[in-house]
C-alpha cells in the first residue's frame, strides 16, 4: 500500500488515530478526518488521499472528490459529490444523510511510522 | 473573557431535539448575570415544505409542531431576566407561531411581551418564483412547487431586536444568523464589518446544532468518551466586541467541550473551508485556532470574513412521489443466504423498470448501494439479519408493492421469515436555487 521507507510500523484502522463527522447538502457529502494528536496529522495527509477516498466510495458512483487541508485543526475535509444516491429527500437507502459514512472512511488501513502508537492499541483495532 | 461579552445559548439544534435541553441553558445564562439570548434552530431542508402542507390544511398551523413544548419550560424565566429568544420555529407560518407564543405566555401568567414576526422569506407568497436562478445565474423553472424560501440573514433579526422584541420568530433564516443577530445588536457591529461578522457567524455555526458541539453525536466508547451522555449540556458562546469568543456549555449536566468536539462541528456541512457562504458574510475558517486549556471551554480565534454573496440561497420544495418500505427478519442457520434469496425473489417480481433497492441489515444496512454491488462483495454468514426493500414511484400503488411483496414472503418466500413490517409514505423533494438579494423584501410585524 505504501512503500515509503520510514513507514514500517503497525498497520491500524484510521479510526485508531483519527475521528470524523459527515455533513450533507443535497447529494453532496463532506467528511472530516481529525487527528487525535498533531503527530498523526502528517501521516493522515500522506495516506488518506483523494484516490483512496474515491476508491472507497466507487460503488456509489461518485462524480468527484476534493480534499482540503486544515493543519491548525489537525484535520482534512473531504467533499464527495453524488455519493448519496439522491440525498435525504430522494434516496432509497436507509441513511440518506450519509451520516454513517464517516466510519467507512475511518475503516481505511493506515501504516504507522516506526515507533508511533495509536491512541488505544486494542487487539481488535490492530489489523496486523 | 472580557467584561463586555454577550452570551448566546442554543436551546434546540433541530426539529426533534431534546425538549429538556433549553432549561439548563437558561439557568446558566441567568447565573452569569450578563446580557444574553437563546436561539432555537428547528428547520431542515424538508421541514418548510411539510409545514406549508400543514398550513394549507389548517391556516392556524404550519409552524414548528413542538413550539409550545420547547418554550414552556423557559418562557417565563427568559422574560423575567430579559433573555431574548430567537427561533426559526415560525416555519411556514411565523405569525401563527407568534400568536401561539402569546397564548402560551397568557396561560403561564408571563409578563406582557413584544413578539417580532419576520416575514419575507416565502417567495411563493411574494410572487418571486420567476426570479429563481441556478448556481451560474441561468433562470430556473420549476413545476408545481409546495414551497420556496430564501435564506434570510441576520439583518431583519437585528431590526427586530432594535425594535425591542423579547422574542423574534422567523421562517427560513440561515442557521448561524440566529446567533449572529444578538451579537450584532449587542456590540453594535456594522452589517459590512466582514471580520466581526465572520467571527459571529462561526460562533453561530458552532451553536446551531445544539449538542453536536458539546459531546452529542460524538461518543465512541473507548476512543471518545463523553460524561453523562443521557444529559448533555447545550452550548453557550461568550462573544466579545472584537469578535474573539469562547464556546462552553450549560453549567449543569454532562457533555464535553474540547478542541475535538469543536473541530467536528466546525467542519460540519463545510465544503471549501475558505469560502463558507452565508447571507451575512463569506467565512474563511482555514486559519482558525483553538485553545482548550480551560476545561469545557474552547477559545476560538482566526476566522476571516469577506463580503457577503450578492444572491441568497433558496430551497424549493415540491412533490417527491411515494416511498414504500418492507422489512422481514431471518435468523439461525443460513439466515443471510435465506434473506439474499428473498431479496432476489422480490427483485425478480418487481422487475427492472421500477426503482427498487434491497439491503440486508446485519450484513450491509447503510454502506450498500442501489445496485447491491457492496452487498454482493460483503456477503458473509450471519445468524440474525433483516431484509429491507425500498421502492419509490410517483404512483402510490407501485411504491406500496415494497410492503406487499415482503408480506407475501410469509407464504411464498424462503423458510423461516418473520416480523414483516411495511409502510408507504409521501415524500417531499427539494432543490436549491438562488435569487438576487434586492428582490427579497423583508418586514417586521410586532405583536404586543
Amino acid at each position: 500500500m505504501n512503500r515509503t521507507p520510514h513507514i514500517s510500523g503497525l498497520e491500524v484502522p484510521l479510526h485508531s488515530i483519527a475521528h470524523g463527522r459527515t455533513g450533507d447538502k443535497g447529494n453532496r457529502l463532506n467528511v472530516s478526518v481529525i487527528a487525535y494528536r498533531p503527530e498523526y496529522y502528517p501521516v493522515i495527509c500522506e495516506q488518506v488521499t483523494v484516490e483512496r477516498i474515491a476508491a472507497l466510495f466507487a460503488h456509489r458512483r461518485i462524480s468527484a472528490v476534493r480534499r482540503f487541508e486544515l493543519p491548525k485543526l489537525w484535520a482534512l475535509n473531504f467533499v464527495i459529490d453524488d455519493v448519496l444516491e439522491g440525498g435525504v429527500n430522494d434516496a432509497l437507502n436507509l441513511d440518506g444523510h450519509g451520516k454513517t459514512h464517516s466510519f467507512l472512511v475511518l475503516s481505511l488501513p493506515i501504516r504507522l511510522p516506526e515507533g508511533m502508537r495509536p491512541i488505544i492499541n486494542k487487539t481488535e483495532e490492530t489489523v496486523k | 473573557m472580557g467584561t463586555d461579552s454577550v452570551l448566546v445559548g442554543c436551546g434546540a439544534g433541530f426539529s426533534g431535539d431534546r425538549l429538556d435541553a433549553a432549561a439548563p441553558v437558561v439557568r446558566s445564562l441567568i447565573r452569569a448575570k450578563r446580557p444574553a439570548a437563546i436561539m432555537f434552530e428547528t428547520l431542515g431542508e424538508r421541514t418548510l415544505a411539510l409545514a406549508q402542507l400543514a398550513r394549507m390544511e389548517n391556516p392556524d398551523k404550519g409552524y414548528e409542531p413542538l413550539l409550545e413544548r420547547l418554550l414552556a419550560p423557559i418562557l417565563e424565566a427568559c422574560l423575567q431576566h430579559n433573555i431574548r429568544i430567537l427561533g426559526n420555529f415560525g416555519a411556514a407560518n411565523p405569525l401563527a407561531a407568534a400568536k401561539a407564543i402569546a397564548g402560551l405566555g397568557r396561560r403561564l401568567g408571563c409578563r406582557p411581551m413584544r413578539i417580532a414576526v419576520v416575514q419575507g422569506d416565502d417567495l411563493v407568497a411574494a410572487g418571486q418564483l420567476g426570479a429563481l436562478e441556478d448556481e451560474s445565474g441561468r433562470p430556473l423553472a420549476f413545476g408545481p412547487v409546495i414551497s420556496a424560501n430564501a435564506y434570510l440573514g441576520a439583518a431583519p433579526l437585528v431590526e427586530a431586536l432594535q425594535a425591542g422584541a423579547d422574542i423574534v420568530v422567523s421562517g427560513r433564516v440561515a442557521d448561524p444568523s440566529l446567533a449572529l443577530a444578538p451579537f450584532i445588536h449587542h456590540h453594535g457591529w456594522a452589517l459590512d464589518d466582514w471580520q466581526r461578522l465572520a467571527c459571529g457567524t462561526l460562533a453561530g455555526h458552532l451553536l446551531e446544532c445544539g449538542a453536536q458541539v458539546t459531546g452529542g453525536y460524538y461518543a465512541d466508547p473507548g476512543f471518545k468518551d463523553v460524561p453523562d451522555p443521557h444529559d448533555i449540556g447545550f452550548p453557550i458562546v461568550a462573544m466579545q466586541g472584537d469578535g474573539d469568543f469562547t464556546i462552553g456549555k450549560a453549567d449543569t449536566g454532562g457533555g464535553l467541550v474540547d478542541r475535538h468536539t469543536v473541530t467536528e462541528q466546525i467542519l460540519y456541512e463545510i465544503h471549501d473551508p475558505s469560502r463558507y457562504l452565508t447571507p451575512d458574510v463569506t467565512l474563511d475558517i482555514t486559519n482558525v485556532e483553538l485553545d482548550d486549556s480551560v476545561q469545557n471551554e474552547v477559545r476560538v480565534r482566526g476566522a476571516v470574513g469577506h463580503a457577503r454573496p450578492e444572491r441568497l440561497k433558496v430551497t424549493v420544495g415540491y412533490d417527491g412521489g411515494w416511498l414504500g418500505e418492507g422489512e422481514i427478519s431471518y435468523a439461525g442457520p443460513n439466515a443471510a443466504a435465506r434473506a439474499k434469496l428473498a431479496l432476489d425473489v422480490i427483485r425478480r417480481r418487481i422487475g427492472p423498470d421500477i426503482s427498487m433497492r434491497g439491503d440486508i441489515i446485519g450484513v450491509a444496512s447503510v454502506f450498500n448501494d442501489d445496485a447491491g454491488q457492496w452487498l454482493s462483495q460483503h456477503m458473509a454468514p450471519s445468524s440474525d439479519v433483516r431484509l429491507r426493500i425500498a421502492v419509490s414511484s410517483p404512483d402510490r400503488a407501485i411504491a406500496a408493492r415494497a410492503a406487499e411483496e415482503v408480506l407475501a414472503l410469509y407464504t411464498c418466500g424462503p423458510a423461516g421469515g418473520g416480523g414483516a413490517r411495511g409502510n408507504t409514505r409521501r415524500r417531499i423533494a427539494t432543490a436549491s436555487a438562488y435569487i438576487r438579494r434586492d428582490l427579497v423584501k423583508t418586514r417586521i410585524e410586532m405583536l404586543e
